[in-house]
Formats: structure tokens, sequence, C-alpha cells
């Protein structure tokens, strides 16, 4: 079983690795981390540093874990709200020409998540094509530094960049509901928007939680959409700190715990996803 | 049909039992005609114009800054918003800034080919062989590791790549932050890939094939061999095609785990040069390299997906589309 050793050896020792640093000592001379590989011995050293950093005197971590709560927040339910009527129409009502909307619907799923930050930057610039067209239409006099650290840039990147897998769920899920469950409720007597409400909002909940999970987890550990749509302090995410932690060898224990602690963050969700997933497909066999 | 949607959108009285005004409220005087020649928006089947709007608003708005930035690698001039005229310069014109001529954007394409290959070629034999001994045991174990292998699906790729950095650094020092911690990493992160996948093929197969196999007198091997592989093929070659186009657009992993700038691949290039929008259409021109890899890859992928599953139940373009896209 190749897949298994590899599995022990690349994901469940690396995890080890991490716990090993986390509760591991610092080198004296250089405070680069120690790992200990026993866990009877593993002490609080980085997490009370990491607990320092979040709630300490002139702590700065804690706005930075809830302004990327907020920001994840936000850009889900945009992302949510653009994508459900757009996989709706095409799964339901899009006819002979469905097989066209899906392609353009997938095209930016193959595209690299850099071309499409890349674009907005191109578009963002002072002397971008946005601000020359808002400034046309007289919506605004001076153009706008976009990329010189607004929290609007970076929503919008965030949801730019994470839509095309939530619109694949949603398409999928929509698609899966049998059409004649509709017909039956136009035929007792639904108008269309309480088919919808009734019928077809109930059936794709499952759709909708998993499509969200998707976005929400990789946006929680994203760090490079506000790094390159502002690059300003006041955007930083959970993930920069992370990332600087990983670049400074004094601070890497830190890093090691602050991960630790975002992964025990997330698990609750990750796990709901796993045994979602798992119930789906042995319905499936 | 007119007159039954009326009478359930009335408002209904709740249980509470207060007294109901039972009169009904007065039809409109023209009601009845009206019934037999709707105005359009009670027509039941009439298009959704609103929904179709909204959805080509969004395909507009997902496509063309893509496309404009794709447009600005063949500019002209130093600008990547300001457009001064066609030129293919920065592909390989330019003798110092051009993708061809640059050592690092050079460095970096053959480095973003080098590592799709290899992690390809490693991670689908893996994940298909891991998926076929899931399907295959039913016992504790691979309950335990199916589980792992649809976590490691989930789990965010920053964290993941903080435990691979780790590894590295700490452990495996022999390995050498650089492309064999790349490979590593990425085969890890994208195993799981081929193995859901074939995973969901197997399932839909089911076990009679591999049953008439061994009742004509096939070996255990033979009939994986003879008769799962075949049938498997374009669940592999889908996967296959999704593992190479991650890989291409794969960034949080190989930032982390790239030593030197030889190893950078084309997505951290893009990043460190980017930041504040400095870059120049080279970078573009990089981009537009990437995209054209993946939408290449994409379209063989398609085209012989549709080839392997010609005559087969359900087969179409669109599932072959949604199949590609590891749906």
């Amino acid at each position: 079983m190749p897949g298994i050793i590899w599995l022990v050896v690349l994901f469940l020792v690396p995890f080890y690795t991490v716990l090993a640093i986390a509760g591991g000592t610092l080198n004296a001379i250089f405070s680069t981390p120690v790992p200990v590989w026993n866990p009877l011995r593993w002490t609080g050293t980085s997490y009370a540093a990491v607990y320092h950093l979040f709630f300490g005197s002139g702590s700065f971590v804690w706005p930075i874990f809830l302004r990327t709560v907020w920001y994840v927040a936000v850009a889900s339910l945009i992302s949510l709200v653009v994508a459900y009527p757009a996989a709706y129409f095409v799964a339901r009502f899009a006819g002979r020409r469905k097989g066209l909307f899906l392609a353009l619907l997938i095209a930016p799923f193959w595209i690299s998540y850099m071309m499409r930050m890349l674009a907005w930057i191109d578009l963002l610039q002072t002397d971008g094509y946005i601000n020359r067209a808002l400034v046309d239409l007289h919506l605004i006099s001076q153009p706008v530094d976009w990329l010189g650290g607004k929290s609007t840039t970076v929503i919008l990147g965030l949801v730019y960049g994470y839509i095309p897998y939530l619109i694949l769920v949603l398409y999928a899920g929509l698609d899966r509901i049998d059409q004649r469950l509709l017909e039956a409720g136009r035929d007792l007597g639904l108008n269309r928007v309480r088919t919808f409400w009734r019928v077809t909002l109930p059936l794709s909940r499952q759709a909708i939680l998993t499509g969200m999970l998707i976005t929400v987890l990789p946006m929680m550990g994203d760090y490079f959409t506000n790094q390159l749509l502002s690059g300003a302090q006041s955007t930083s995410m959970i993930g920069n700190v992370i990332d600087s932690q990983l670049n400074n060898s004094t601070q890497e224990a830190q890093g090691a715990a602050l991960s630790l602690l975002l992964l025990a963050f997330l698990l609750a969700p990750m796990l709901y996803y796993v045994r979602k997933t798992r119930q789906a497909s042995e319905e499936a066999f | 049909m007119t007159l039954t949607s009326d009478a359930v959108d009335r408002p209904v009285a709740d249980d509470g039992g207060e007294p109901v005004d039972e009169t009904p409220p007065t039809p409109p005087p023209t009601a009845p005609r009206v019934s037999r020649r709707r105005p359009p928006w009670r027509n039941p089947w009439r298009r959704p114009w609103v929904l179709e709007t909204f959805t080509w608003a969004y395909l507009i708005w997902s496509i063309v800054p893509i496309a404009i930035a794709v447009l600005f690698s063949f500019n002209n001039g130093k600008s990547q918003s300001v457009w001064q005229g066609f030129s293919t310069r920065w592909y390989w014109g330019d003798p110092v800034n051009s993708v061809a001529h640059n050592p690092a954007l050079r460095s970096a394409v053959v480095q973003t080919v080098r590592l799709s290959v290899l992690v390809t070629i490693i991670a689908v034999p893996i994940g298909v062989a891991f998926a076929i001994g899931i399907q295959r045991w039913h016992t504790r174990t691979s309950t335990t590791f199916n589980f792992v292998m649809v976590f490691s699906y989930v789990i965010p790729e920053l964290i993941f790549g903080v435990a691979m950095f780790f590894l590295f650094t700490q452990l495996f020092t022999a390995i050498h932050l650089g492309t064999g911690a790349e490979v590593l990493g990425l085969v890890t992160w994208n195993f799981s890939w081929p193995a859901i996948i074939v995973l969901a093929r197997l399932a839909s197969i089911g076990s009679s094939y591999e049953e008439a196999a061994a009742d004509l007198g096939a070996s255990r091997l033979q009939a994986i061999r003879r008769v799962l592989l075949p049938l498997l093929m374009p669940a592999i070659f889908a996967s296959a095609v999704l593992v190479f186009a991650s890989v291409v657009d794969d960034f949080v992993v190989v930032d982390l785990l790239s030593g030197s700038a030889d190893t950078q691949p084309m997505s951290v290039i893009i990043y460190s040069t980017s930041h504040g929008g400095n870059g120049g259409p080279a970078l573009n021109a990089l981009a537009t390299i990437m995209l054209v890899m993946s939408f290449a890859v994409a379209t063989i992928g398609l085209v012989a997906y549709r080839w392997m599953t010609r005559g087969e139940r359900g087969a179409n373009s669109q599932e072959a589309m949604t199949s590609i896209a590891g749906m």
C-alpha cells in the first residue's frame, strides 16, 4: 500500500514535526527552534508567546484575527450571493446553450490564481482602466489609489479568487436536483418564487454548505491576496502573520504554534466537511 | 392554473381561531378573460431575463479582466495599464527583460514544467493504488486512511505548507528546500485528486466485472490489470489532467518549499515581483504562458476523455467538462 505509507511519512509525520517544534524549546544563543520529539517533555513556551501576541500588552494579532474573520465572512457571503443565481440559471434554464455556459463557468477554474490577481492589479492601477472609467463617468474627481491598502480591494480580490470553486460546487448540487420534484411543486400550485423557496433551496442546502466550506477554509489561510492587492499592514490577515514568522528563524516556533491554533479553530468545519462527503459517497455506493 | 395559484397565494388564516374574514377578495373585473391570455409576467414558462442578464454580467466580470491582462502581455511599452501598441517584445523580443532572455523568468518556466511533469507521474499511480486498496479492503485501517486523505483535501494549504516546511528544515534535513521538497510536498498535496476521482469511478463500476474475471480464471492481479485498469482509464486520465493543472497553478506549497531563486516556479515569481504593481508586462507574459499551459492540458484532457468514454451511457460534452474539472 504505497499510498498509505506515503500519507504516513509525508502527511502525519509533518504534523507531528509541527507539534514537536511548537512544544519544543529554543536554542539559547540563536533562539532558533529545537524540536522535542518526546511528547511528555513538551513545553508551553511557544504557546505562551503566541498567547502574548494575542492578548498581551502591545499585542497585534488579536485585531488581525478579527479582521481575518470579518474579511472571510463578508467575502464568502458576497461570493454566495453572486454565485448562487448564476449557478442556478446555468443548471436550470440554460437549455441548449448549457455547454457554452458551463465552459465559461469552468474557465476561471483553469486560470492560475496569480493570473487572476495580476489582472486586477493591472485594472486597479492609478492610471488603470477602472480609475479612468470612474473619472470619465464623473463618479470620482481624482483617481483612487485602490492598491494602497483598501479593505474593499482585498475583499473583492478574495471574492474574485475563490468564487470559481464555490460556483462549481453549487452548479453540481443544483444540477442534480430532480426536475420532476420542481414540476410536482408547480403542479401542486406553487408559483415560481415559492417553488424556489420550498423545493429548490432546501434541496440545495447541502451544496451551499459544502461550497461555503470549500471557500472559507482556504480563505482563512490566505496571505497572498492582500499582499498582492494592498501590501499594507492595515489589511494583513492571520496568514500573513504565520508567513512572516516562518521567514524569521527566531519566530519559527511561534509560527508552528500559531498554525496549530488556526488548525484547531478550523477543525470542526473540516471534520464536518469530511463527514458529509463520506455520507454522500456512501449513499452513492 | 391562474385560479389555483391565486387560491394558494391568498394568505392562509393562522390556527389562532380568530374570526377570519370569509368574504373572498373581490376579483378584478377582467380576471376571467385574463386567465386565457396572461400578460407576459404571469407566464410560468417565461424566460428568466433577470437571471440570464445577471449570469452574463457575472461571466463578463470573471473573464474580461483576464482577457485584458493577456492583452497587456503584448503591450509595446513598459506599462501594464496603458496600451501602447502590439508587440511580442515581452515574450522574446526584448534582449534583457523578456521571458525568453531574463534568466529568472526562463528558469521559472522550466521549473514549472519540471514540477508538473514529475508530480503528475508520481502522484497519479499512488492515488490510483490508494483508491483501489481502500475500495477492496474494508478494514479499520483503510477507513482511517480514507479519512486522512479527505482531510488532506480540505486542510488550508498554508497549514499544510507550514507542516511541510518544518518537515524539510527540521527532520528530513537531507532533502533541502528546493526541487526535491517541492515535488514531495506537491505530490502529497495533490494525490487526493486521483484518489477521490478513482474511488467515485470504482463505486459506479461495481464489483461484477472483477467477479466475472475471477470466474473466468483470472488471478487477482490479472483482474486488476486486464479488467479494472482499462475501465478506470477515463478517471485516471481526468485526474492526471487535474493534477498537472493544479501543480502549474499552485502557489502556497511551492512558495514555502522553494529554496533559492532558481527553484521558484512561475507563480512564485509573479507573486514576488508584482508587489505594488511594478513588474511590467513580462509578468503578464509569464502568466499568459501559465494560462496557455493549463488550457492546453485541459483541452487535451477534454478531447481524450470524450474519446475514451464514447459509447458510454450518459457520456456527453457537459459530463466530460465536469469530470475534467473534478466534479
